[in-house]
């Protein structure tokens, strides 16, 4: 069986479309051949599925299967990882992650692999799957599942890899650790609707006042009274909001939104409630309320969105490798990766990634660590290798001595490096609290040129107009668009795969500047294919035959190639690490491999196969030779194949005036050849080490904004050096920590697509903006010529809030996909 | 018109109370999640005998 052929080939999602008896039951990737039962009902493409498959419908809960609208994604398939997840049982773990309440325990899991509505399904169904859970609830937009479970009947350990059977391998979330920020924005939405019930009380009091259906001054008295006492907590309790951030504005001395708008709700309110004490004079109650709730909608869906991306963040930060497999006298446990001791024996087995850093003791193996360096090709590794945490092993079970666990790794050192370097970053001032910071002194000094001017033709009502002037020029439609049009187009980033760390990003990517592009997995696939084949054809067929078991990147490019072999059936296969691989296919002996590796046997042949395999390696191109019964028949070369969407996209960043860079660890000859393929470039460097990543953005920084495009850990430090930094999807988990915005989907083309929209973004921010001004205009000069009324400034503040909401959320940002005219 | 003294301490009381209910339904997190609730309502549950499975039981008691 082998899991990892079908489940991890990224050509796999093409080939959805084989007959259904060729697709597994469970996760709908096609079947292997050497796995296909002629008799069976059912085909599944590994044993992890069947079980899967087996343990849904043990527990009555086989309508998942005709629920579901969507096939699990590449990762989504089911994978029993085999963990035993015994360190979810372990007391610090508890002591971490498991809250009590009442006799219940409760725990709360990220999900891998929830891709649609009959996950949620299969997945609230776990009570029936595991006895001991009481309920099970998920949250889609986090992918978080809160678990309550009885201690007594039902171990953490068990829940977790009944849900890892299930497909859906799960992360422990530090749920206690966001309790805080939960807790804010149900303040904040409270807040929000106990503002919207006093708003909506004190506008029907003010249209009995303006109506004048209340004459009579006892009515008059009450409606006055009654508003007075509505509009105080609207005030105090759900606008302190904008108060406090007006304290912290004058604290620190920075311009901010919240100062004009607490200058106008409080002059508007003390002059009011002055008003109906007295008896006499106009009053803003019902403009004041509206405004204060108006202005929370726009500030609880900003908060909204900074917690879906945070959420997005943690589900990342939960999917490193946490847990180490330990050998030792009395076999092999799971512990907690930081727990590791130096000097311990620790087995990975294939595909996982390692947890530790440390000394190959048994085993030979590849390494891919593409993750970690941005090498494309992965990395033979002997007895007395070094090797790292966070790289992948792809070839054997390797066993390795801990030279360093925890903090005291390669991956831990450089993510520290990102979290410095992103400190030093200096905060980026938004567009709208710059305006603000103008917009306070010109409405201060309009104000007081009033109350001047106003004082020798009116002495009494000079008092008034200033007021009203503040009022009316409270910035609500100001305050309102920013936020707005940054969360409608955040969610629509969202919806086209883009997602945003925060609204600042929008400003700063619109900048044109420099855009530097790792290469691996960005500009290209990550993963080899076949680019030239000289040879006999003849041999196609029992190449791929040979290979089809293999998960060596070389093998998996030559079956994806050469098209699975169905008649031919290999056997006594043998990989040899570092050199080839040997097996008998039809009764004649095949060698796949280095020169090394077909020399062993023969060299017969009349191909100049040493020197197409020199030629291959002066491109930097991995090459291998085939012989068949010793004699060489043919070569194939291999390289890591550019995008198709990437040429494109790239030259529509030109034209929008960017400036394209190519930073890469790889070698140099193999960036040259990317980089000609590309286009012009203001620079194209391999080799480089993630340190050296880091200074050219640093050094870049100085003649402009720097965009960083990478997917790798090795990209982090140069990420966080940059003014912002972009991780494209199946880039390392490390990197989008590192990132300001990440996509879902691969490719170039969303990078085009994240800096088109953030463009349109800012053109609808910059609207929104000269809309409230061009109301606050009108505003401002009938108040000074004295012919405001607080009926008039009820009307005007709601019509200019609506036409920025109105052009703030029907503004298509981020759909459709940019055209070559946009 | 009177009534006036009356319906309208009537209506802040109202509005109070649909303030508090707004309030005690936020703080018991019923706001945090608008995404799910909708897709849970389209999957309705379906009777069939519950069978517990567990594929690896584990080994011995930790």
């Amino acid at each position: 069986m082998t899991p990892e052929l079908s489940s991890s080939t990224p050509e796999a999602t093409l080939k959805r479309a084989v007959p259904d008896s060729l697709s597994c039951a469970h996760c709908g990737l096609p079947v292997p051949d050497a796995v296909v039962g002629s008799a069976a009902e059912r085909h599944f493409c590994c044993s992890a599925c069947e079980l899967a498959h087996e343990l849904i419908h043990g527990a009555g809960l086989g309508a998942y299967y005709e629920r579901r609208d969507a096939l699990p994604t590449r990762s989504g398939a089911a994978r029993d990882t085999g963990g035993s997840y015994r360190e979810y049982d372990d007391p610090s773990f508890r002591a971490r992650h498991v809250t009590h309440a009442g006799a219940d325990a409760r725990l709360e899991l990220f999900l891998a692999g929830i891709h649609c509505t009959a996950c949620v399904w299969l997945v609230e169904r776990l009570p029936r799957v595991v006895p001991g859970v009481r309920s099970a609830s998920l949250d889609l937009g986090r992918s978080a599942l809160d678990v309550t479970f009885d201690e007594a009947r039902v171990l953490p350990s068990a829940i977790a890899r009944a849900l890892a059977v299930l497909g859906y391998p799960p992360h422990p979330s530090l749920v206690t650790q966001r309790e805080g920020e939960r807790r804010a924005e149900r303040a904040l939405l409270v807040r929000l609707g106990v503002a919207g019930a006093l708003a909506g009380n004190v506008m029907l009091m003010a249209l009995a006042l303006y109506s004048g259906a209340a004459e009579d001054a006892p009515y008059a008295a009450l409606l006055r009274g009654a508003s007075l006492l509505l509009t105080a907590p609207a005030v105090f309790f759900c606008g302190s909001v904008f108060l406090r951030g007006a304290g912290a504005a004058l604290r620190t001395r920075t311009p901010h939104m919240d100062l004009p708008i607490s200058i106008g709700i409080l002059a508007g309110f003390a002059q009011s409630a002055h008003h109906t004490l007295f008896g006499r004079g106009e009053i803003y109650f019902d403009t004041l309320a509206v405004l204060i709730f108006l202005l929370l909608v726009g500030r609880w869906l900003q908060q909204r969105h900074h917690r879906a991306a945070q959420g997005a963040l943690d589900l990342i930060a939960a999917l490193a490798p946490a847990t180490a497999r330990l050998v030792d006298g009395e076999g092999r446990r799971d512990v907690p990766a930081q727990a590791a001791p130096v000097g311990a024996l620790v087995e990975v087995r294939v595909d996982e990634r390692l947890p530790i850093d440390g000394i190959v003791v048994a085993g030979r193996s590849s390494i891919d660590s593409a993750w970690l360096t941005g090498e494309s090709l992965p990395e033979e590794v002997k007895p007395g290798d070094r090797v790292y945490a966070g790289t992948t092993n792809r070839g054997q079970t390797l066993l390795l001595r801990v030279e360093g666990a925890g903090t005291a790794t390669r991956l831990a050192r450089l993510l520290e490096s990102v979290e410095s370097a992103q400190t030093r970053r200096a905060p980026i001032v938004r567009l709208a609290d710059r305006v603000a910071g103008v917009f306070v002194i010109v409405v201060l000094a309009l104000a007081a040129g009033t109350l001047v001017a106003w004082s020798f033709i009116e002495p009494t009502r000079a008092l008034d107009h200033a007021v009203a002037l503040l009022v009316v020029t409270c910035p609500c439609a100001l305050g309102m668009a920013t936020p707005l049009a940054v969360s409608a187009a955040l969610k629509r980033a969202a919806r086209a795969g883009i997602f945003f760390k925060g609204g600042e990003f929008l400003e700063a990517l619109a900048r044109p500047g420099t855009l530097a592009f790792d290469k691996t997995g960005t500009l290209t696939e990550g993963r080899l294919a076949l680019v030239s084949f000289e040879g006999d054809p003849g041999v196609k067929a029992l190449v791929s035959a040979a290979e089809n078991g293999s998960g060596h990147p070389i093998a998996r490019a030559l079956v994806a190639a050469f098209g699975p072999a169905p008649n031919l059936r290999a056997e006594s296969v043998r990989e040899e690490p570092g050199r080839g691989l040997v097996a008998r296919v039809a009764g004649h002996e095949i060698r796949v491999g280095s020169r090394a590796h077909v020399e062993g046997s023969s060299a017969a042949s009349t191909l100049p196969w040493r020197e197409a395999l020199a030629a291959a390696a002066e491109l930097g191109r991995p090459a291998v030779a085939v012989a068949v019964d010793g004699a060489v028949r043919a070569v194939a070369a291999f390289s890591d194949p550019v995008r198709s969407d990437a040429p494109a996209s790239l030259e529509s960043l030109r034209r929008r005036g960017y400036a394209i860079a190519l930073l890469s660890g790889d070698q140099p000859r193999v960036v040259d050849a990317v980089a000609a393929e590309l286009g012009p470039m203001v620079e194209a460097r391999g080799g480089l080490l993630p340190e050296e990543k880091q200074a050219w953005v640093e050094r870049a920084r100085r003649d402009g904004p720097v965009v960083m495009v990478g997917d790798g850990v090795n990209d982090a430090a140069a990420m966080a050096a940059a003014d912002v930094a972009i991780a494209v999807h199946g880039g390392a988990e490390a990197s989008l920590g590192a990132a300001d915005v990440f996509t879902t989907v691969p490719g170039v083309g969303k990078v085009l697509e994240a800096v088109v929209g953030a463009r349109r973004t800012l053109a609808v921010i910059r609207r929104g903006i000269w809309f409230s001004l061009a109301y606050n205009a009108i505003g401002v000069v009938l108040c000074m010529a004295g012919r405001i009324s607080p009926l008039l400034a009820a009307l005007l503040m709601p019509l200019s809030s609506l036409t920025v909401v109105t052009s703030a959320l029907r503004a298509r940002t981020f759909d459709p996909p940019p055209r070559e005219d946009a | 018109m009177t009534v006036l003294f009356v319906v309208l301490p009537l209506a802040v009381v109202l509005s109070i109370s649909a303030a508090l209910a707004f309030a005690w339904a936020t703080r018991r997190g019923q706001f945090d999640d608008l995404e799910t609730p909708a897709v849970r309502l389209l999957c309705d549950d379906i009777n069939e005998r519950p069978r517990s499975l567990d594929p690896h039981p584990p080994r011995s008691p930790s």
